[in-house]
């Protein structure tokens, strides 16, 4: 086939043109290859980064704090998801129409808003946070530029004052500042997870990129507390408070079986879902972190360390004279008895009776049993700033000291360690370990600290205590043998001991026949004319136990006649143990 | 012989056809899946505002307020209460 040869396509061109065309198409395709090499070879990171960014996205996965909850599962702590009103000024763009509308939602006037959001900044700042759900699609459907809005967590505390102290708080960060939240920050805190996606045109996922780095949520936390008894103890500390016109008190209950912190109250309170006034004075753990000079609780451990030694019986009678004197320091009594026994002598806490009770101990023995018990020694709560009180050591005593640490100065403590203490009496002479978590009771080992007699022997002489001619008549529970010992004791103002100040404190179990439950109470100055711990704090003690028994379901102990029925009423059953 | 390249050819096209089908199968329960987890996610927030507003309206000092006050409740004085020992069944 020869088109030259074929007339009709015989083409008569002048051969510039055929180059002009030529010359022109090679050209264009030169163009077309420079653009793309310099659009894929020189360019290519950028423009892979550009397109990239469209398809492409990291997302952070979210991951909030864990969960607090007492012993049966009432919530004290939770992470709940809010919005945030965010401002960037530099693309910020309002009308005065606007600004009004935005005022009139956030409930503030409009010069302070302006005032706000005019602020000369760099980068983004937070307007508002949080803001209510109804708030945030208000806002949203106004769609200004340069105001978003921004998901975070925020910790609510739904038992509010009850139980702050003991679970504390985080701050706007979510770290944990004070109680359980700090204490138990690594368990709590939520890992953020990360993702590369692949998303369409229309925002939907298409694949991953990258393998998930998932997102770690906070453990959860069941606390030994029960909610009910803290807020029983709560309520009634605040009422003793506001009766005796205190500066101060704290209520713990332990579970005398495993160690547990069942309740653990302070006054005064704060709010833990208002983080405006951060006062540190309310905030303060005072059951666990402030000390104070025991009195006459400490009485108890002196008897015990008698017994222990063999010296003496339960019923061995003592002179015990109006005054004694020990070097210069003459011990008083306030209601003397020329003859006392040792039961007697803590029943009516007598100070001579217990100086003399210590004094035919050497300093060594009786350090021993104070060290043994736990004085000067952290009380292994973990709870964050718990203090160890102060026991100095015995070979620094002079006789004086030897003396007034029989009835309770010259030493600290803590009230969380105080009632640690009592629980070798209430245990059999067993202390167990503290625990603000709930434990089973099988992961438990207790620590010996008094043999079961001595302990048996100590806790009757306590349960003489709240019976005739006792100095805790008023911390009887009905229907319960209760067993405990009163204190009262000056305060140290300016390195004296002020005559008028006191701390009133009580600590004390029940049923006595086998305790289960220990309640420290103390009050801090009490200023409305009565001071003595049977009076002040020993109320508070009878109505936070009689109320926690009666919660735990506890059988009373105590004789019939205590218990007995009147005719008229008819009786409210309750059904107590036993069972299969 | 050419017989088996027009079977080949043929199986090379119903391969790609699947390919493209379970891709696309692959892709439409992704987006599910993503869905899901977004519903997950919500459902597990309102989980948490409905505890909250549970406990709140749980409160102890609210319980017991309006069981005094409205309910006007009292706890049983210790003389009107007789305790049963329950007997283990036999």
């Amino acid at each position: 086939m020869n088109y030259h040869s074929r007339k009709l396509l015989k083409l008569n061109l002048a051969p510039w043109r055929m180059a002009m065309v030529g010359s022109l198409l090679l050209g264009g395709l030169a163009v077309v290859a420079v653009r793309a090499f310099y659009l894929q070879g020189l360019n290519t990171d950028y423009l892979q980064g550009k397109g990239d960014a469209v398809a492409n996205r990291n997302l952070t996965l979210p991951a909030h704090r864990g969960q607090v909850s007492d012993r049966h599962g009432q919530l004290l702590a939770i992470s709940t998801p809010v919005e945030s009103l965010w401002a960037r000024p530099a693309e910020l763009k309002l009308t005065t129409a606007q600004y009004a509308h935005l005022a009139e939602v956030l409930g503030m006037s409009a010069p302070d808003l302006t005032k706000k959001l005019t602020r000369k900044t760099r980068g983004e700042f937070s307007v508002r946070r949080p803001v209510t759900p109804e708030q945030a699609v208000r806002i949203a459907a106004m769609g200004v530029p340069g105001l978003h809005l921004r998901r975070e967590f925020r910790r609510y505390y739904p038992a509010g004052e009850v139980a702050a102290h003991v679970v504390g708080f985080t701050n706007v960060d979510d770290l944990g500042q004070e109680g359980v939240e700090r204490a138990y920050q690594d368990w709590l805190v939520g890992r953020e997870g990360e993702r590369q996606i692949l998303r369409d045109r229309r925002g939907n996922t298409i694949r991953d990129l990258a393998p998930i780095k998932t997102a770690q949520m906070g453990g959860n936390l069941t606390l030994a507390l029960d909610l009910k008894i803290q807020y029983l103890a709560h309520r009634e500390l605040a009422v003793a408070i506001a009766t005796h016109k205190a500066k101060g008190g704290s209520v713990v209950v332990l579970d005398a079986k495993t160690g547990e912190i069942l309740a653990l109250a302070n006054q005064p309170i704060f709010n833990p879902n208002n983080r405006r006034n951060y006062q540190p004075g309310p905030m303060r753990n005072r059951a666990v972190i402030d000390t104070f000079e025991p009195g006459s609780t400490i009485k108890p451990f002196v008897a015990a360390a008698v017994l222990e030694r063999g010296l003496l019986h339960p019923d061995s009678v003592i002179d015990t004279p109006e005054t004694w004197r020990v070097g210069s320091k003459l011990v008083r009594d306030v209601h003397p008895h020329p003859q006392m026994t040792v039961s007697e002598i803590i029943q009516k806490s007598s100070n001579v009776g217990a100086v003399k009770l210590a004094m035919s101990l050497t300093p060594q023995q009786y350090w021993e049993v104070l060290h043994r018990s736990g004085f000067g020694q952290l009380p292994g709560s973990g709870f964050p700033g718990e203090s160890a009180g102060r026991l100095r050591d015995a070979s620094t005593w002079k006789p004086v000291e030897h003396a007034t640490m029989a009835y309770g100065y010259g030493l600290s403590v803590s009230l969380l360690q105080l009632s640690r203490a009592y629980m070798a009496f209430a245990n059999d002479g067993e202390v167990m370990p503290l625990s603000f978590l709930k434990r089973e009771p099988q992961e438990i080992a207790g620590v010996r600290v008094f043999s079961p007699s001595v302990a048996r022997e100590v806790r009757a002489m306590m349960e003489t205590v709240t019976q005739e001619g006792g100095t805790g008549l008023r911390t009887r529970v009905p229907g319960y043998r209760v067993a405990g010992k009163t204190g009262t004791a000056h305060k140290l103002v300016n390195g004296r001991y002020a005559a008028d100040r006191y701390l009133s404190s009580f600590v004390g179990m029940a049923p006595a026949s086998n305790p289960r439950l220990i309640i420290g109470v103390v009050i801090d100055e009490p200023s409305g004319g009565v001071y003595y711990g049977g009076s002040v704090a020993g109320p508070v003690f009878a109505q936070v136990m009689a109320a926690s028994l009666r919660q735990l379901a506890l059988p009373p102990d105590a004789p019939e006649t205590a218990t007995r029925m009147t005719q008229n009423t008819p009786p409210v059953v309750a059904r107590v143990g036993g069972g299969a | 012989m050419s017989r088996l390249n027009l079977i080949l050819a043929l199986l090379l096209v119903a391969c790609a056809l699947a390919v493209i089908q379970a891709q696309h199968r692959s892709r439409t329960y992704f987006v599910e899946l993503e869905r899901l987890k977004k519903q997950a996610r919500v459902l597990d927030e309102q989980w948490g505002q409905l505890q909250l507003e549970q406990s709140t309206w749980a409160n102890l000092a609210r319980v017991d307020t309006l069981a005094r006050t409205r309910l006007g409740l009292v706890a049983p004085p210790q003389d009107r209460v007789h305790v049963e020992t329950l007997t283990a069944a036999p």
